[in-house]
C-alpha cells in the first residue's frame, strides 16, 4: 500500500481517475497524519465532517468519470481565507469566534473543482511576520530539524502552517498569500514550491486583508507541477475583485515542458549581500551553473533600488494595513472589550483594537497611521510610492534588454530556530529593521543548518516558480510561459524539492 | 526626526488604540527606529518620477450602476458582538 499522504496532487489524481485509490480513503489517510502532526500546530481548525462530505461528493464525480483535476484532493487553506461558517480569524484574537456568512472566491473555486477542504492554517497575525509568532494561536513549527539537533525550527510566514502542513504531509496542497514574501520564505524554509501570482491573477474577494497593492494568493505544493495545476484552479478573472485580471486562464500544467534553451536568466549584483553565509552562496552558485547546464544564458544585470525596496515596503505596507484594519472597530464582528461603567464609543475603539491585536500588528498599523497623517503623507508615503515606480522601472529595463528571469537567492540566510527569533519582547520589526546584523550571526552559528531544509521558493511580479536549491525566478508581469518553464527546469536540473518530512 | 511620548500618543490616538501611558516612550522609541530605516528613501532622486498606483497597468473596470445585493439582514448582523432589534449595537454616542 503506498502512503496516500506522500502523493503529489498529480500521482493522487491520476490514482483517484484509475481507481486504485478512492477519495475517501485518501481524505481518512489525510485526517489520521493532521491528528498525528498536531505538535506541529499547522492546522488551527479543523474541519474533517466538511472533508468527508466532499470527499464522497467528489467520490460520486469521479464515479461518474466527470472529475477535474482538483477533485478529491486534499488540501488546507490559510486562515486568511474566508470560508463559510468555518472559523476564520487571521490568527488573530480580534477575530475571535468570527464565522464568515460567505465563501472567498479562491475557495469557492477549489470547491468548486471538487477539492478536499481539511481545515484552516496556522499564520502570522493578518499576514504580517516572518516566523508564525505573531500567531494568536502560537507558532507552527517546521517539520524540519537540524541534522543532529531536535531544537524546533520556525517554518517562515506568514504562511507557515501552510508550509510546514505541505512539508509534513498533512494536505498534498496548500493556499497561501504573500505581500512582502509570505509564501516565498515559508517555502523556501520547509523544502515545498510557493508561487506568488501576477497581481490580479487570482481574486482577493473574501481574503482578509493586509496591504491590498501588494497582497496576492498562491499555491504552496511539493513540486511545480502541482503549483501548475493548483494555480489553474485558483486563478481567474472575478468581477468582486477590481484588481483582477480579465485575462483567459491557461493551462498552466500543460505549459510545463522543462526546456529553458536559449532563455535569459539575469544574476542582479545588488542581491549578493555581503556576509551571505558560505552555503547559501554555494547554492545559488551551483543553481547559475545547472542552469547554464540546462541551456539558459545566464547574464549578470543590475537593480539599482532593490536596496529600497524593504524601506519603501515599510510605508507601503502599514499605510495600507492602517487602513485595511480600520474596519476591526468592535462593532460588526469578532470580539470587543469589556467595558468599564460610563465608557463610550471611543473607549470602545481602543480597547477593542488595544486587547484584540497583537504587538506587532499595532505597530504597524500605528506606523501607517503616521505616515498617512496630515504633515507626513508626501514625505513618507508619496515618497515611498516614487521610489516604488522607480523599482518596478529597475524589472521593467531588465525584461527590455531581453532578460526572461532573474535568479535570486529565496532567502539569503539559512533558517533560523524559533528561539532565535523570538527575542525578549524584542519586536519583528525592529529585528528587521536593526537586525540584520543578528540575525546573520545567528545563521553563522548555524552553518549548514538551513541547507538541509533548502528548498524551492520564488518570486517574481510575474510568476514565481521555484528552483529547488534555495534559489527564485522573477518573470516579467503577465508573461505567461516561462515561469512555469523555468520552474520545471530548475526542478529538472536541481531536483526535486524534498518531499514528505522528517516527521 | 526624533518621535516623542507626546507624537507616540497622538498615533496611538489616531490609531484607535490604547497604549498605557507607562508604554509611550517605549513605543515612541520603536517608531523612531522603524521610521529611521526609512529615512533611507531620501537619498532616492525622485523628482519628476509618478506616484505609482496601479500595480499592474490597468483602468478600474466600471460596471452598470445598479444594485447587485442586499435583503440580508440576518447575515450582516450575524457575527456582531452586540445586535438588538435589527441593527448594531454600540455603548453611548452623544451625551
Amino acid at each position: 500500500m503506498t502512503d496516500l499522504t506522500a502523493l503529489t496532487i498529480a500521482e493522487a489524481r491520476d490514482a483517484l481517475r484509475n481507481r486504485s485509490i478512492t477519495a475517501p480513503d485518501l481524505t481518512e489517510a489525510l485526517i489520521a497524519a493532521i491528528e498525528a502532526g498536531r505538535p506541529l500546530n499547522a492546522f488551527v481548525h479543523e474541519t474533517f465532517d466538511l472533508a468527508r462530505q466532499q470527499a464522497e461528493a467528489a467520490q460520486r464525480r469521479l464515479d461518474a468519470g466527470m472529475a477535474p483535476d482538483l477533485c478529491g484532493i486534499p488540501i488546507g487553506i490559510k486562515d486568511l481565507f474566508c470560508m463559510e461558517g468555518v472559523p476564520t480569524q487571521a490568527a488573530s484574537r480580534i477575530l475571535e469566534g468570527f464565522r464568515p456568512p460567505y465563501e472567498s472566491t479562491v475557495t469557492q473555486q477549489l470547491r468548486k473543482a471538487g477539492a478536499v477542504t481539511m481545515g484552516k492554517l496556522n499564520m502570522d497575525e493578518f499576514a504580517m511576520g516572518s516566523s508564525n509568532e505573531t500567531s494568536v494561536y502560537g507558532p507552527a513549527v517546521n517539520p524540519w530539524r537540524r541534522r543532529g539537533d531536535d531544537t524546533p525550527l520556525t517554518p517562515g510566514g506568514s504562511s507557515g502552517g501552510s508550509a510546514a502542513a505541505v512539508a509534513a504531509g498533512l494536505c498534498l496542497a496548500a493556499t497561501g498569500t504573500d505581500t512582502g514574501g509570505s509564501i516565498r520564505q515559508p517555502a523556501a524554509f520547509t523544502g515545498i514550491v510557493g508561487l506568488k501570482p501576477t497581481y490580479g491573477r487570482v481574486s482577493r474577494w473574501g481574503i482578509v486583508a493586509f496591504a491590498s497593492s501588494l497582497d496576492q494568493a498562491g499555491p504552496m505544493t511539493r513540486t511545480v507541477r502541482d503549483a501548475a495545476i493548483l494555480l489553474s484552479a485558483m486563478a481567474g478573472h472575478d468581477p468582486l475583485d477590481s484588481t483582477s485580471a480579465d485575462l483567459p486562464v491557461p493551462d498552466y500544467e500543460a505549459m510545463l515542458t522543462g526546456d529553458i534553451r536559449g532563455k535569459v536568466i539575469g544574476i542582479p549584483r545588488e542581491y549578493r549581500m555581503d556576509g551571505m553565509p558560505e552555503a547559501i552562496e554555494a547554492l545559488w552558485a551551483r543553481g547559475r551553473e545547472m542552469l547554464a547546464d540546462a541551456g539558459a544564458t545566464i547574464r549578470d544585470i543590475s537593480l539599482p533600488h532593490t536596496k529600497y525596496a524593504l524601506p519603501a515596503y515599510y510605508v507601503i505596507a502599514p499605510a495600507e494595513a492602517s487602513s485595511n484594519l480600520a474596519r476591526y472597530d468592535g462593532v460588526r464582528y469578532g470580539r470587543r472589550a469589556r467595558l468599564a461603567q460610563g465608557d463610550g464609543i471611543i473607549e470602545m475603539y481602543e480597547k477593542t483594537r488595544a486587547e484584540g491585536f497583537g504587538p506587532e500588528v499595532q505597530r504597524r498599523v500605528m506606523i501607517g497611521t503616521y505616515v498617512l497623517s496630515a504633515g507626513f503623507y508626501d514625505a513618507y508615503y508619496n515618497r515611498a510610492r516614487r521610489v516604488r515606480t522607480l523599482i518596478r522601472r529597475d524589472f521593467e529595463q531588465a525584461f527590455a534588454s531581453g532578460v526572461d528571469a532573474i535568479l535570486t537567492p529565496a532567502p539569503p540566510r539559512p533558517l533560523p530556530p524559533r528561539a532565535a527569533l523570538r527575542g525578549s519582547g524584542a519586536d519583528v520589526s525592529q529585528r528587521r529593521v536593526h537586525g540584520d546584523r543578528q540575525s546573520r550571526r545567528s545563521a553563522g552559528d548555524q552553518r549548514a543548518g538551513g541547507a538541509g531544509c533548502r528548498g524551492a521558493a520564488a518570486r517574481s511580479p510575474a510568476h514565481r516558480a521555484s528552483l529547488g536549491g534555495g534559489g527564485s525566478a522573477e518573470h516579467r508581469p503577465g508573461d505567461r510561459s516561462p515561469g512555469r518553464v523555468l520552474g520545471k527546469a530548475g526542478e529538472v536540473v536541481v531536483g526535486s524539492p524534498v518531499q514528505g518530512a522528517g516527521r | 526626526m526624533a518621535i516623542d511620548t507626546d507624537t507616540a500618543r497622538k498615533i496611538a490616538r489616531l490609531a484607535r488604540i490604547r497604549v498605557e501611558e507607562d508604554r509611550l516612550p517605549a513605543l515612541a522609541r520603536e517608531f523612531d527606529a522603524i521610521l529611521g530605516f526609512v529615512a533611507q528613501l531620501e537619498e532616492v532622486d525622485v523628482e519628476g518620477v509618478e506616484p505609482m498606483t496601479s500595480v499592474t497597468p490597468m483602468r478600474l473596470k466600471r460596471r452598470p450602476d445598479v444594485v447587485t445585493d442586499g435583503n440580508r439582514q440576518a447575515e450582516v448582523l450575524l457575527n456582531a458582538p452586540d445586535a438588538r432589534e435589527g441593527f448594531f449595537a454600540v455603548p453611548k454616542v452623544v451625551e
